[in-house]
């Protein structure tokens, strides 16, 4: 350089040199737009994603109830065994009482009845019964619709289709429009899409069996993998002889981490479940499986962030005359723990959303009740999603997509306490 | 140039502290050093001097036995701390490494408290029973590290949150609190700036009453201050051993010369 303009050979100002200055500049503007366009691509699919999945998913939130006047006759319920009583009965006295010109026709009178929830005589059972004096009284009580009815108050039945192609016909709109007009219909917040287990009617399906199955088999899987996965790392990073064996382990690890999930769900079928004779769908098994598939992401994650410890700590314990287990222990181990625990999150939100090994395992049984241990039959979340979204209740559409806003949550939730994680403990040295 | 060493210029024997025989390191297949003799001395500053890659970290690494901890590194010869091999099988280099200390190019402080730092070493050898008599032994380590004043009200304050030349005396300060015999240095003052070291240099000089101390170094005037005895490397060699001040006055070899004199290294 210092002979080049020395010597003036070379031009700075002519028009080579700025053609190419201008190139430069060219390709360096084509470069961040380039970026910006990536950039912009993702966020839109996101957003277009999203979008999709709450204007589907928000008619879940809500539910249509109607409020009725049920008298509770005892000639259909026995006092002594108030559980056995006919309540389907009693619903369909109610209707007629709403309805006082239909009362001969057994068609026109189903049509009536079907206009309820089929878990609305249930939600009555259960009030007499924890309340046997209720009996012989008249009692407003709020019930929630069918679910064919339902859409149609959320406006997803269009009353201009020809008749013969709708979910309800003229007369049953008319029916609902009816106690609309009466003030009898209401439309709140939808606890129990959490608050529910599953159910064969869309209008009663909640993902609280889910919830709890996934919080079960996740809890499984951090108890295992946690422990297990840190202990094999601080061995294969700190004592482990450095051969042919320990490469051999190393390379199977990268490559179990890239093992499709589905083939652990077959592995856990055969081993497990197989010859184990493990409990079919129970979400310890299930969590057992995730801890299969989340180990080797936990031993890299924490055998990365072991590595990353400075040297010039460990050479400071050493110094002082720790032993290797007191450094490891008492200043690697501390000072890994937030790129261990952020591993760790990161491999469970993983786990969280991993549905094919469940599958595997029976994870996606009909199970209408939450479990009450974690040895008990019950889907997970995602194995949830896969039911509904097979399920062919117009309902379950909403209810889809609204179980994967849920499960989205969850995964969010977990993502930002793994952020947390990392800022708050992050060290500098 | 070379600053005539304000103190202990006499040529007084004392005790060899460590004595290497026909000390040969191997890193692999590398020949690191080469059939190195050395006598070190107690209440005595040696420095380690010698052009980049010479091996005198590594010699000093083979004082606490601080090269076990890499794989590929192979010590034979014969190093006695006392008259007894530190390389014998009976020797565990834990302890050894209480009676040797170390402190390193780069501070490099525990991220815990100034107290947990020095009370660290102390704790895990079990040297204090009470809370007390830790208290104490933090705080003398505290002084002779010559950082006591500046750091006795902040006890519980992160290490390091110090300035790069507090936290090297702070190490030092680590480094002695477990009573060691001998403080290995390896470079200690690279790290810092001109009055920071000013400050090691002159605590080192302290610390000589009751230590013998060794020093690698590479700045040539800081041997000549600090330093009474002086070993040239040079490739893996030690190529002379002496009085510092005849070695940078009246050096033998044309090696050392030419090194000190600017013309090798």
């Amino acid at each position: 350089m210092t002979d080049q303009t020395s010597s003036g050979s070379f031009d700075w100002t002519g028009p080579e040199f700025t053609a190419r200055l201008n190139k430069r500049k060219r390709s360096q503007i084509a470069l961040k737009l380039a970026g910006l366009t990536a950039i912009t691509i993702a966020f839109g699919m996101l957003f277009l994603l999203v979008a999709s999945l709450i204007s589907t998913g928000r008619h879940a939130f809500t539910q249509t109830f109607v409020q009725i006047e049920v008298f509770l006759d005892p000639a259909h319920i026995d006092s002594d065994e108030p559980n056995r009583g006919n309540y389907r009965q009693i619903l369909t006295d109610t209707m007629v009482k709403l309805f006082p010109d239909v009362v001969d026709d057994r068609a026109e009178l189903r049509k009536l009845t079907s206009m309820l929830s089929n878990g609305a005589q249930f939600s009555i059972r259960d009030s007499v019964v924890a309340d046997p004096a209720l009996i012989g009284q008249t009692v407003a009580v709020r019930v929630p619709v069918s679910d064919p009815y339902d859409q149609l108050n959320k406006g997803l039945i269009d009353r201009e289709t020809p008749e013969a192609n709708r979910r309800l016909k003229d007369d049953e709109i008319a029916n609902f429009d009816l106690l609309k007009e009466l003030g009898m219909v209401s439309k709140p917040l939808n606890r129990w899409l959490i608050t529910n287990a599953d159910s064969r009617f869309p209008e009663l399906a909640g993902l609280k069996g889910a919830i709890i199955g996934s919080f079960y088999a996740l809890m499984t899987c951090f108890l295992l993998s946690f422990p297990i996965g840190i202990g094999a790392a601080i061995y294969l990073e700190e004592f482990a002889p450095k051969n042919r064996v320990s490469d051999l382990i190393e390379i199977n690890i990268n490559n179990l981490a890239a093992v499709p999930s589905v083939v652990f769900g077959l592995l856990a079928l055969a081993v497990f479940l197989g010859w184990f004779g493990m409990p079919r769908s129970a979400p310890f098994v299930g969590g057992m499986t995730l801890a299969l598939m989340t180990l080797p992401t936990i031993i890299i994650a924490t055998r990365a962030a072991l590595k990353a410890v400075p040297p010039s700590i460990r050479e400071a314990a050493l110094g002082v005359g720790a032993s290797k287990h007191q450094v490891v222990f008492g200043h690697v181990l501390p000072l890994a723990m937030p790129g261990i625990l952020t591993g760790t999150i990161i491999g469970l939100a993983q786990a969280l959303g991993e549905t094919a090994p469940l599958l595997l395992i029976g994870m996606n049984a009909f199970i209408t009740s939450a479990p009450a241990t974690p040895f008990d039959s019950s889907t997970a979340l995602p194995t949830q999603i896969f039911i509904w979204a097979d399920s062919p209740e117009r309902g379950f559409v909403s209810r889809t997509s609204a179980a994967i806003l849920v499960l989205l949550t969850f995964l969010i939730f977990m993502n930002a306490i793994a952020i947390f994680l990392r800022n708050k403990f992050e060290r500098k040295w | 140039m070379y600053d005539t060493p304000a103190s202990g210029k006499t040529a007084v024997t004392n005790e060899v502290k460590i004595a290497a025989r026909k000390v040969n390191v191997f890193y692999g297949d590398t020949h690191a050093i080469k059939d190195v003799d050395v006598e070190i001395e107690d209440k005595t500053v040696t420095a380690f001097i010698g052009p980049s890659g010479c091996g005198k970290s590594t010699f000093l690494r083979c004082l606490n036995r601080m090269n076990d901890t890499i794989d590929i590194c192979r010590v034979e010869g014969l190093i006695a701390l006392d008259g007894e091999d530190i390389y014998a099988p009976s020797i565990d280099p834990v302890q050894l490494r209480a009676k040797v200390g170390m402190v390193f190019q780069k501070p490099n402080p525990f991220p815990k408290s100034i107290y947990e730092n020095v009370a660290y070493g102390p704790k895990i050898h079990g040297m204090a029973r009470t809370r007390a008599e830790l208290d104490e032994i933090v705080e003398r380590a505290l002084r002779r590290g010559a950082i006591w004043d500046e750091v006795k009200d902040r006890l519980q304050e992160p290490g390091t949150g110090l300035s790069g030349g507090q936290q090297q005396r702070l190490c030092i300060a680590r480094a002695v609190a477990t009573e060691p015999e001998v403080l290995l240095m390896d470079e200690p003052c690279s790290a810092l700036d001109p009055i920071a070291t000013a400050q090691v240099e002159e605590l080192i000089d302290e610390l000589r009453e009751q230590y013998s101390v060794v020093i690698v170094t590479h700045s040539m005037q800081q041997a000549a201050r600090v330093s009474q005895k002086t070993a040239f490397f040079h490739l893996g060699n030690l190529v002379e051993f002496g009085e510092t001040g005849q070695i940078f006055t009246n050096p033998h070899d044309p090696r050392t010369e030419s090194y000190i004199t600017g013309r090798i290294g």
